[in-house]
């Protein structure tokens, strides 16, 4: 890990593996989209709105992966003072938080036919929102600090301590009764017909190839003002020595 | 200072100690709030400790096989809700959800009448975490039993 601590071999590595990311992202997310929406019959119940699940289900996984990411590059940050640890935790945000409103839309649209309401205040709703709410203080947070140059100490905090309601999310259809129905995946399990599973899987493997493609691009735009920041600081200086 | 401590361990050690006790407050107070973030009481709470008459509750379980009636004035649903231990007769005047079956979960917001019915003023299908298409296969026998009888009526 530590070889990747230079932000030079950071820069060369990420330069082919984000459009490779991004490309091949794009295609497998399509592809597995275009496969559900046209092979997969609709469901005994729900009828065609079961075909949401395909954008639903991965949005929240990477909602949730978002956070944990958050979380880990925070740790990384905090502990071992990684130079590239909080350039990772804020390029994760605006990703993140992004999927996490999709998985709350998408999941409104879908309850309205299904359960015959727009949204309920059960658990996992609302831990689902609260974690859009922790995303968007997230970033006004972490990017306040970095506008203002300060450490970003204070936002690797917050996104440790905003990692308690992960476990809280998941374990929420479990813990409490729920309006949402409890997992469908679990451990070795599905509940859910091969037919809907495979698109859903090939999605999520797309999206999150896509979403970690963004981070890497978001990251070498960070590191990019960084240095036109350094630049222009430094000729200000050049030129004030002129005088 | 301890000598041979780096600081980077000490920063580890603080940190980890830190997180395990924000995750055990966490968890204590999720489980403080079991019964308090619950959606909806189960048929057996219900029964078990019946709310005041005009408290508003909501009542999840399973709609019984054979249990919906619709009433003669055509909006009107009686149905039991139960959960494996107790019933509860509910009456909904209204528009049903879609998903409104018998043998599938039920979400009704109301209250409990004297009589011992629930008087729901709305009702949420509750759909269950199984995903699969109209056809029979893949079904477990209780589902293809369903499916069969709901051709036959």
């Amino acid at each position: 890990m530590h070889g990747f601590a230079n932000p030079a071999r950071f820069l060369r590595l990420a330069k082919w593996l984000t459009p490779l990311l991004l490309v091949v992202g794009i295609v497998l997310t399509v592809g597995s989209l275009l496969w559900g929406y046209t092979g997969a019959p609709p469901d005994r119940l729900m009828g065609d709105s079961v075909k949401i699940l395909f954008i639903h289900v991965p949005a929240a996984w990477l909602g949730m992966g978002g956070w944990t990411a958050i979380a880990i590059a925070s740790l990384v940050e905090l502990v071992w003072r990684h130079p590239l640890a909080a350039i990772a935790a804020r390029a994760a945000a605006v990703p993140g938080a992004v999927f996490a409103f999709v998985c709350l839309a998408t999941g409104s649209i879908w309850g309205r036919p299904t359960w015959g309401t727009w949204w309920v205040w059960d658990g996992r709703l609302t831990s689902m929102l609260v974690l859009l709410f922790l995303y968007l203080g997230y970033i006004a947070l972490s990017s306040a600090l970095a506008r203002e140059g300060s450490s970003s100490r204070i936002a690797a905090i917050f996104g440790l301590v905003g990692a308690v309601n992960i476990p809280i999310i998941n374990r929420s259809v479990v813990w409490w009764n729920s309006l949402h129905q409890p997992p469908s995946l679990t451990m070795g399990n599905s509940a859910i017909d091969p037919v809907y599973l495979y698109p859903l899987l090939g999605a999520t493997l797309g999206l999150s190839l896509l979403f970690g493609g963004i981070v890497l691009m978001r990251m070498r735009t960070i590191l990019a003002d960084m240095q036109a920041e350094a630049r222009l600081r430094r000729k200000a200086m050049q030129a004030a020595e002129g005088l | 200072m301890g000598t041979g401590i780096k600081p980077k361990h000490q920063r580890l050690v603080l940190l980890v100690i830190a997180l395990v006790a924000l995750v055990g407050a966490g968890l204590l107070a999720a489980w403080a709030l079991r019964n308090q973030a619950n959606y909806f009481y189960l048929p057996s709470e219900i029964v078990a400790e019946a709310p005041a008459p005009d408290e508003a509750v909501r009542l999840g379980g399973m709609v019984e096989m054979g249990s919906i009636n619709t009433a003669e004035d055509g909006v009107t649903v009686r149905f039991i809700v139960g959960d494996g231990d107790a019933r509860v007769p509910v009456s909904f005047t209204g528009i049903v959800p879609a998903l409104f079956v018998e043998g599938s979960g039920v979400v009704a917001e109301g209250s409990l009448a004297a009589d011992g019915t629930f008087i729901a003023t709305n009702l949420l299908a509750k759909h269950d975490e199984n995903y699969m298409p109209r056809e029979l296969e893949g079904m477990t026998t209780e589902e293809v039993r369903a499916e069969i009888e709901a051709t036959l009526e």
